[in-house]
């Protein structure tokens, strides 16, 4: 009697949190319709306004806190060290590194990472030095994201996370829910080493971004949509191991209004359509305005 | 003899000029500039005009930035008047050319990689790839976007890591077109080249 009444009350329960879930997903769905529609943006970046206030959040944050932390980290800090600090951190990653080569089909790039990680934590003093890079084992930047990437999972809408900036729905979802458990530092059990690996982890990747940074700075008209279609070109060429198909690129196209709207980059680039065009003989061949007028 | 020997050079030159092929062109300033770097510690250290000399000498001969203006302005540019045609391109140039520089002053000993081209010998247009190797990290890869045209190879687009530099400023540059027009885009363009400039100064 008493578990009939307590398997019903879960039943209930369950029927409950679905109904809220189902809600929760209907009233996102909404805000992002909300969104989509009050701008002309980006059809990549729906959530363009909620994206901005998070941006210039992070903007204030790192100008405040992270930016003169890394700096003063860089000038504390001889480059030895540092290098040292990017090694030992970069040499855990290959671990995950590999297992995603593995599932993406690769399996020979799947072995020189598992390589790497043996001649640099043995030879290499922990991974304090990349040894396998100096023999000719490069480095690869793999995650779940990319994995899902390469098996045809879309990336969704660009995203701007609290704290840790640019991601898309589909490598927002893939780094919280898959990264993080394959991330060696988090799974460490004594807290107090745990916390202070991870703030060093994060301001010495911060003080390897400076150089970065300043670049932004100085390119940028807009910073936001600067870094944000940077970004997603970076992560689309990262799926395809820098080799992504020329198309891609033009899923950017905002002279194609028709091809921006749809998911599926248009087959052929605008950039290139005059190039196969009879007579491009004048000093603007290669351009729309060639075969447009 | 000496004479012989400096028409030779005059007539051939050009020739030559015309006939590097892209990858080998591209390896060759690259080796240039790296090697100027490398002795100077003047732009190590980040003088940015001593770095702009340099950038101005070797690499700007090779770039077509009237081209690459008219992809990033896209179809605004059938809008634009001559002049604004003229005063994009320029402060355009001006912009790429600070930006490339700073980039420069934060080069190192990086082992730069020149990949072997893969291109038919028709082709007028060709991909050369290179790799710009550093520690602990994975390699950056740079791509040039190259045109045959008849003063030789010509650069028309740098992809860094996959980011072309035309398709990220094309989107901003539509924002500001659709904002404030062909001349909010100059104005913000050459805005954002005084502001620059003041900076150096100081």
């Amino acid at each position: 009697m008493t578990t009939r009444n307590k398997n019903s009350m879960k039943i209930r329960l369950k029927r409950a949190s679905t109904l809220t879930a189902v809600r929760r997903i209907v009233a996102i769905g909404a805000v992002v319709t909300l969104f989509g529609c009050a701008t002309a943006g980006n059809p990549r970046d729906p959530l363009e306004p909620v994206n901005r206030a998070i941006f210039s959040f992070n903007d204030g944050f790192d100008k405040a806190i992270a930016k003169p932390v890394a700096e003063g980290y860089r000038s504390a800090v001889p480059s030895f060290a540092r290098t040292g600090v990017t090694n030992f951190f970069s040499n855990l990653e290959d671990f995950w590194i590999a297992i995603n080569d593995l599932i993406q089909g690769k399996p020979a790039k799947a072995l020189d990472d598992w390589t790497r990680l043996f001649l640099n934590t043995t030879i290499g003093i922990a991974g304090l030095f990349d040894i396998a890079s100096d023999l000719g084992l490069e480095k690869r930047n793999e995650d779940f994201g990319q994995t899902l990437g390469t098996w045809g999972v879309g990336t969704g809408p660009y995203l701007v996370i609290p704290f840790l900036g640019s991601s898309t729905l589909r490598d927002a979802l893939s780094h919280g829910l898959v990264d993080v458990h394959a991330d060696l530092v988090r799974q460490h059990r004594r807290v107090p080493a745990r916390n202070t690996a991870f703030a060093l982890r994060t301001i010495n990747l911060r003080t390897n971004l400076l150089d970065a940074s300043r670049i932004v700075e100085e390119a940028a008209l807009d910073k936001y949509t600067f870094t944000r279609d940077a970004y997603l070109q970076r992560r689309q060429s990262l799926v395809y191991d820098g080799n992504p198909p020329r198309d891609s690129q033009s899923s950017l196209d905002s002279d194609e209004v028709d091809n921006a709207l749809v998911s599926e980059p248009p087959t052929v680039p605008d950039d290139k359509t005059s190039v196969d065009s009879p007579a491009p003989s004048t000093p603007l061949a290669g351009l729309p305005i060639s075969t447009q007028q | 003899m000496k004479y012989f020997q400096l028409l030779i050079c005059l007539f051939v030159a050009p020739a030559f000029a015309q006939e590097v092929a892209p990858d080998a062109l591209v390896r060759g300033i690259t080796q240039e500039v790296v090697s100027i770097i490398r002795q100077d510690k003047e732009i190590q250290s980040g003088n940015s005009r001593r770095i702009a000399e340099l950038v101005d000498a070797k690499v700007l001969p090779h770039f077509n930035f009237q081209r690459m203006t008219q992809l990033a302005v896209a179809v605004n540019w059938r809008k634009a008047s001559p002049e604004q045609q003229k005063s994009l391109t320029q402060e355009f140039r001006a912009l790429l050319v600070r930006t490339y520089s700073s980039a420069l002053s934060s080069y190192r000993d990086q082992a730069i990689e020149i990949k072997p081209l893969r291109a038919r010998a028709e082709d007028t247009e060709v991909t050369v790839r290179s790799e710009v190797k550093q520690k602990g990290a994975q390699a950056v890869t740079i791509d040039y976007e190259m045109e045959k045209t008849s003063s030789g190879w010509k650069v028309f687009d740098v992809k860094v890591g996959g980011v072309s530099l035309i398709t990220t400023y094309k989107e901003e540059f539509s924002n500001q077109v659709r904002d404030a027009g062909l001349d909010g885009l100059i104005k913000t363009l050459s805005g954002k080249n005084r502001q620059a400039e003041s900076r150096s100064r100081t």
